[in-house]
């Protein structure tokens, strides 16, 4: 049985160079790294020294105020440089692989018959366990926590995101014994939602509490269906696991390897052939993105999706969190009377001489432009078209950036992570940056109240 | 080499600098900038705080252009007579009408927009933010809720203290708590009552132009509130007068037409509040209705200095003075107004309800929207304070039953005993 959640407000960005439903193999990539901003939070301490060899799935930092908490390497190899920052914080891991891969073998474990604790702690040393999210604070989950539900969402909304239901074909067997884990770590239900009408390969799993989604963006995003199926009050927590993060921790149950395998979307309109690639987390950008044919000097290249991933490079690498990849242009020029001239070939949700709403089915090529500057809160009214959440999102953002801890509290500062104000952001036309102020705000309350 | 790498050029060479802002603000006004987005959303959408603005400014043209042939079309008609049978391109769009109304209007427009942006300008290369885009707005509305005989010297005066008092004291646009519009009208109000007020003003040369006119009768430039105000109630304008605007008043506000179009435009756009406006249009009505229901229940009498305007047509109301003006360009003001969907309802409401009610309760001068506003601009704050409470107690019910509900309760016991 299940029930339909149908999202009225928001707004789909639709963008040239959406990937073709066509997966080819990256070239193996020479260096693998892991980005540690991917794990906001955690204090690394490394387990093993530069020029260390190195298994796949075998531990090489661990979260510093838990120590039991393992993060392991996605290939084997030399652990050839830990490139870091200010202050010798570590910033990335690089890690020269094998030709042949070797992986450290867990004991597999029987989700059937398992306990929680022992499924949390099979989490914890293989490695699988910073995949598994929270909110409140849009961390990696504590575990000594007792999540009241897990969310997870199968429906992809955001613009030019790998869509959950090709990237999920044929992995019935690794997701089945996910969730069965998982459920074991809640007494609540596992909560799975699937885009109405699609035929996901989540759908016929069990132990699951089926949702069936409908509406634009961000009526994908798991806050959005959160807030719509079970809200979380303040005290509680829930847990978010995305369904591609789930195959790689159900093959870790069956087959006691950490298999860092992922099926990532490569699009965007510099892209010339968009499509998907089977490549391992780490993996250099490089080894995919000029097979795809890209011979623009200047373009932006994001780890993620248009409006909630990070600024990357071609040499930059594959976040642990993302399967998508997305190539657009710079935007760093003038555009003469920009400003007050009709604009046909950008979205707008006015219709201030813009005329995007006239085809709302035409896919725009949108670059970096900011489209104006930075400037106080003026109008209000709008954010509320494109936030489905029942929370009123001016006045927590302004108590964010006030540092109003009790205002972030109330207004719900602890259902909300900052993807999703990435729409709000978008269309925000004082540009101010909505998700750092939320990044901000959760950590400033994360730190205060804990 | 063309002028956008001119500007370029110039912009890298002087960042930092104390006089960028006022560069940048010229700069960024030929050419939208190059700043490209960092983290976040990596694509925005198209319209910025300009466009907003220049898309109220659109709105409020139509209703310039009218106020400038319509100054021209009450002087002469005053002086010699109003047409008895009244065609548009005969006695309205001549160029007469708008040679005069040129000359009177364009003036006020220069200095609102001179005087107000100089301000603007200065706080930005003082404080060393940008120049932001507020005043765009301000500077367009002022001219066109002045009478047309303002003296210059004063509406400078008033546009200083508005911009100074009303915004930048406050940290500038998006931080003002007044609509700087009407602190600037309500400025010349309270400080130059003679010439904001009364039946001489609202006609050009009304004041002082009786003797180069030549004529041994006054010029009767009395608005239609100012006669009822006076306990008439026989009408000197038909209504379609009122409706299109030929009547005299402030500027820009006497055409409800043309305000009704800018009103549909900035909707459709959906640039200003639809919900501040109809709520507010109720407002009136429903106010409107209240004393047409105290005429009607003779309750008070006719010599009433109430009288007259009390036993206006509730819906009337509408049609002359500043109402439909201020409904639709003032109370929509994003920052000063009511920021909750809820409360704009509410905010607008009580905007129309106040406007007819002071309206019919002033003594010095009838007409009362631009007090209801600034009124509750005041109380916006408020209003939002217990739209955004319930959402708040609506989150504190759901955590009350979250914590009985049998299901999690039982589970965690189950959880305890798994584990143990």
């Amino acid at each position: 049985m299940s029930k339909d959640i149908r999202i009225k407000k928001g707004l789909n960005i639709n963008l040239i160079g959406a990937a073709e439903q066509t997966t080819s193999k990256a070239v193996l990539s020479n260096v693998y790294a892991l980005n540690l901003d991917d794990f906001h939070g955690i204090t690394p301490k490394m387990l093993v020294k530069q020029g260390a060899e190195v298994k796949a799935g075998e531990p090489i930092f661990f979260n510093k105020n838990r120590e039991d908490m393992l993060f392991v390497s996605p290939v084997s190899g030399e652990l050839v440089e830990i490139v870091r920052g200010a202050r010798r914080k570590i910033l990335t891991l690089k890690i020269l692989a094998d030709k042949t891969q070797e992986y450290v073998t867990h004991k597999t474990v029987d989700v059937e018959k398992s306990d929680a604790e022992s499924i949390r702690s099979f989490l914890l040393q293989s490695g699988g366990w910073p995949f598994i999210k929270q909110r409140p604070y849009d961390i990696i989950a504590n575990p000594e926590a007792t999540p009241k539900a897990i969310f997870i969402s199968g429906y992809t909304t955001a613009p030019l995101a790998a869509d959950a239901n090709y990237v999920l074909n044929g992995k019935e067997a690794e997701l089945q014994a996910a969730i069965t884990a998982l459920s074991k770590l809640t007494p609540g239900k596992v909560h799975v939602s699937v885009g109405s009408g699609s035929n996901s390969p989540l759908e016929k799993l069990d132990g699951i509490t089926l949702h069936k989604v409908s509406g634009p963006h961000p009526a994908g995003l798991v806050g959005t269906q959160i807030n719509k199926i079970d809200p979380i009050n303040k005290g509680e927590v829930a847990w978010t696991i995305t369904p591609q993060d789930l195959v790689i921790l159900g093959e870790l149950f069956l087959t006691g390897k950490f298999n860092a395998e992922r099926t990532i979307a490569l699009g965007g309109s510099i892209v010339k052939a968009p499509k998907y690639y089977t490549t391992k987390i780490g993996a250099e950008i490089s080894t995919f993105l000029y097979a795809s044919g890209v011979n623009e000097d200047k373009f932006r290249l994001i780890n993620g999706d248009v409006l909630t991933g990070s600024k990357t490079h071609p040499e930059g690498y594959l976040g642990f969190y993302n399967n998508t990849v997305t190539a657009i242009p710079e935007g760093d020029d003038y555009e003469f009377f920009g400003w007050n001239k009709p604009i046909f070939n950008k979205i707008s949700s006015t219709r201030a001489l813009t005329f995007s709403w006239m085809q709302p089915n035409k896919k725009y090529d949108l670059d970096t432009n900011t489209n104006g500057e930075h400037r106080a809160f003026v109008v209000t009214g709008r954010y509320e078209d494109v936030f489905p959440l029942d929370i009123y999102p001016l006045q927590l953002l302004k108590a964010c950036m006030v540092k109003d801890l009790d205002e972030m509290e109330q207004l719900g500062l602890y259902e909300v992570a900052p993807e999703d104000f990435s729409l709000t952001e978008f269309i925000c036309i004082s540009k101010q940056p909505h998700q750092q102020i939320i990044r901000e705000g959760l950590d400033l309350l994360h730190q205060e109240i804990g | 080499m063309g002028m956008k790498e001119k500007l370029h050029q110039i912009k890298e060479k002087y960042k930092g600098k104390k006089m960028a802002p006022a560069f940048n603000a010229i700069h960024t006004f030929l050419y939208m900038p190059n700043e490209t987005t960092h983290s976040g959303s990596h694509v925005r959408a198209a319209d910025d705080l300009k466009r907003t603005m220049n898309t109220v400014i659109m709105a409020l043209v139509p209703c310039l252009l009218f106020g400038i042939f319509n100054a021209g079309y009450q002087h002469y008609s005053a002086i010699n007579g109003f047409p008895s049978e009244f065609s548009l391109m005969e006695h309205f769009i001549t160029w007469d009408n708008f040679w005069l109304g040129a000359i009177t209007v364009l003036p006020i427009v220069v200095v609102s927009y001179g005087v107000g942006l100089a301000i603007e300008f200065l706080f930005a290369v003082i404080k060393g933010h940008e120049v932001e885009e507020g005043y765009l707005v301000t500077g367009m509305l002022v001219p066109l809720i002045v009478p047309v005989d303002t003296p210059l010297w004063m509406l400078a005066v008033a546009v200083a203290f508005g911009v100074v008092i009303g915004k930048e004291v406050f940290g500038g646009t998006g931080m003002n708590i007044l609509n700087p519009a009407l602190t600037i009208r309500a400025f010349l109000f309270f400080a130059y009552p003679t010439w904001m007020s009364g039946d001489k003003v609202w006609v050009h040369g009304a004041k002082d132009g009786l003797t180069q006119a030549g004529s041994t009768d006054a010029i009767s430039g009395e608005t239609v509130l100012g006669y009822l105000a006076q306990g008439n109630t026989e009408f000197t304008y038909s209504l379609s007068d009122m409706f299109y605007g030929f009547i005299p008043g402030s500027v820009g506000e006497t055409s409800t037409l043309l305000i009704l179009l800018g009103g549909l435009f900035l909707i459709f756009s959906k640039i200003a509040s639809w919900r501040i406006m109809l709520s507010a249009v109720i407002g009136s009505l429903a106010m409107g209705l209240i004393f047409n229901g105290i005429v009607a229940a003779e309750w008070i009498p006719e010599y009433s200095k109430f009288y007259g305007l009390m036993s206006f047509e509730y819906w009337q109301h509408l049609l002359v003075g500043g109402l439909a003006f201020g409904i639709v360009f003032m109370a929509t003001d994003p920052v000063t107004g009511s920021q909750t969907n809820r409360g704009k309802w509410i905010y607008g409401f009580l905007i129309g309800f106040m406007s007819v009610m002071i309206r019919v309760f002033n003594p010095g001068y009838p007409e009362g929207v631009f007090l209801a506003i600034l009124l509750m601009n005041v109380f916006a704050p408020t209003i939002d304070h217990y739209v955004v409470r319930g959402n708040i107690k609506r989150r504190m019910k759901r955590l009350k039953t979250a914590t009985i509900h049998p299901k999690v309760t039982d589970g965690v016991e189950a959880l305890k005993t798994e584990t143990v």
